[in-house]
């Protein structure tokens, strides 16, 4: 396994409800028989798989987060989330 | 931005994250393993759809976020897509737990339309005779036909096939199934063994190389399928030898609410007939989830005795099933008799061993008793 390429196209499954929840005061991911809560990155991520490249995922995120160098946890974040099924890649 | 992961939240944090309402006991179906209460035609008249709303706006509060719709059987509930709409409304991920049968192609659609985001269909064999003869009606063609159905409409779809004695050699015949119906989730569940499960223990318990043959099958499924298609397998506690963390804890994520409005820490609680269950018909939920004495009985682990009470694994499996150790020693308090530690696992290895008799009188399934439908 790998991350996704920088080319690559990334989209969250539809199995997957993302959205914000009070009571948990963090977003969460929804699917049949489960409940994940996510760190606020990990939601920041997750929020920008709508079908655009994970290069322009990055530049966005460095956007927001210019103190950092976001770039290998994403990525790293991403191979997990794809592994898991919460998100596709193509190619 | 050193933390990007995420956690699962298995840990409500004290609230009940899933709600399951048994919208009514009717089914026209009658599964001798079935789960529901033995009594279920004395208790009292079904909530209506509005005491229904209220319960599901009240659980929402307290933060809960998973949703199912169960029974008996679910869409013998005219108000099913009214009740879907309001908790989708409320921001619930909305399940729906059905034989299929009260399911067509148009009402699939208006569930659809009014939020439904999964559906978990029940399914015996994949030889239709065998189904039919499981669950004592002519069911498994139409089963079949709806579960394309519900895939053509693009829901995510979890098939769940209860394990016993009697369709357990065609595991891989089921995954193939499964397969070819490109469901995402199979719940592969050996049969629990509560209500009408227990009365007909004798006749539904596996052998342990029926098990064995399952087993394999399972893992090597697991290899085979990867991503493609998730596989649940609810292992056999009776053989297994050690309890299951039963609901996550008593009173911890779970709350289901029975037909007559009874709030319960889980489906089989009502076995625990030394506790009173409160009703959404008198409680507010808050109180009935936070204060009622019911939910606080057995919360935590103060409640145990030994060996639980000096046990490592106590945090991890919370000294099993209340229910479980109920039905079978007499006392909730009991440590779940499946558990090797157990005292009282001599009852388990009792039944296990009358399973593997090849003299055991082959008795009758007692059918679930049906009512309505
Ligand atoms: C009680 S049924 C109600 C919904 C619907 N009538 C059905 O059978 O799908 C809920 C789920 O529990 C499963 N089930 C019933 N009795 C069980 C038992 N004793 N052990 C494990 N699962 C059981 C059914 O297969 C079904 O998926
Ligand atoms: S009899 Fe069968 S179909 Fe009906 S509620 Fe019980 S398990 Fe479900
Ligand atoms: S003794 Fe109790 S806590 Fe220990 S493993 Fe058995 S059931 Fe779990």
């Amino acid at each position: 396994m790998s991350p996704p390429a920088l080319e690559a196209v990334v989209r969250r499954s539809p199995l997957y409800l993302l959205r914000w929840e009070p009571t948990q005061d963090a977003h969460v991911l929804l699917y049949p028989e489960g409940v994940v809560k996510l760190s606020p990155t990990a939601a920041a991520i997750l929020e920008r798989c709508d079908g655009s490249t994970v290069r322009a995922l990055l530049k966005s995120l460095a956007d927001e987060f210019p103190d950092d160098d976001i770039a290998p946890d994403v990525l790293e974040f991403l191979e997990v989330a794809r592994d898991r099924g919460w998100i596709h890649a193509d190619p | 931005m050193t933390e990007a992961g995420s956690t699962p939240t298995l840990d409500g944090q004290g609230r009940p994250l899933w709600l399951l309402c048994e919208l009514t006991y009717a089914c026209p179906l009658a599964c001798p393993w079935c789960s529901n209460p033995l009594d279920f035609d004395r208790l009292g008249p079904e909530l209506s759809t509005a005491e229904w709303r209220r319960v599901l706006a009240e659980a929402r509060a307290l933060g809960a976020l998973q949703l199912g719709f169960s029974g008996g059987e679910p869409c013998l509930r005219k108000d099913l897509e009214e009740l879907v709409a309001h908790g989708d409304e409320l921001g619930y991920y909305t399940n729906l737990i059905t034989s299929g049968l009260g399911l067509t192609g148009a009402r699939l659609a208006r569930l659809k339309e009014a939020g439904l985001r999964q559906v978990q269909l029940s399914l015996q064999a994949c030889d239709p005779e065998l189904g039919d003869r499981m669950v004592g009606g002519r069911a498994a063609a139409h089963k079949l036909a709806i579960a394309r159905e519900i895939k053509a409409q693009g829901f995510p779809v979890v098939l769940n096939v209860p394990l016993s004695r009697d369709n357990i050699d065609q595991v891989d015949g089921i995954l193939a199934l499964a397969e070819e119906l490109g469901v995402e989730f199979l719940e592969l569940a050996n049969v629990q063994y509560y209500n009408w499960a227990l009365v007909n223990r004798a006749e539904l318990l596996p052998t342990r190389a029926q098990l064995a043959k399952a087993e394999a099958s399972v893992a090597a499924a697991r290899q085979r399928l990867g991503r493609r298609m998730t596989l649940y397998y609810v292992v056999p506690d009776y053989h297994d030898g050690r309890p299951k963390a039963c609901m996550n804890g008593w009173g911890s994520i779970h709350l289901t609410i029975g037909p007559d409005g009874a709030a319960l820490p889980c489906q089989e609680a009502r076995a625990v007939k030394s506790l009173e269950f409160p009703n959404v018909r008198e409680h507010a939920l808050a109180w009935i989830w936070r204060d009622s004495p019911a939910f606080n009985a057995f919360r935590g682990d103060a409640w145990m005795k030994d060996p639980c009470r000096s046990c490592d694994e106590r945090g991890r499996d919370f000294g099993g099933c209340r229910c479980q150790a109920l039905l079978l020693t007499g006392d909730a308090a009991n440590t779940d008799p499946v558990c090797a530690r157990s005292p009282h696992r001599h009852l388990v290895d009792e039944a296990v061993a009358l399973a593997e008799d090849p003299a055991r009188l082959r008795g009758r399934l007692l059918p679930r008793a049906p009512r309505g439908g």
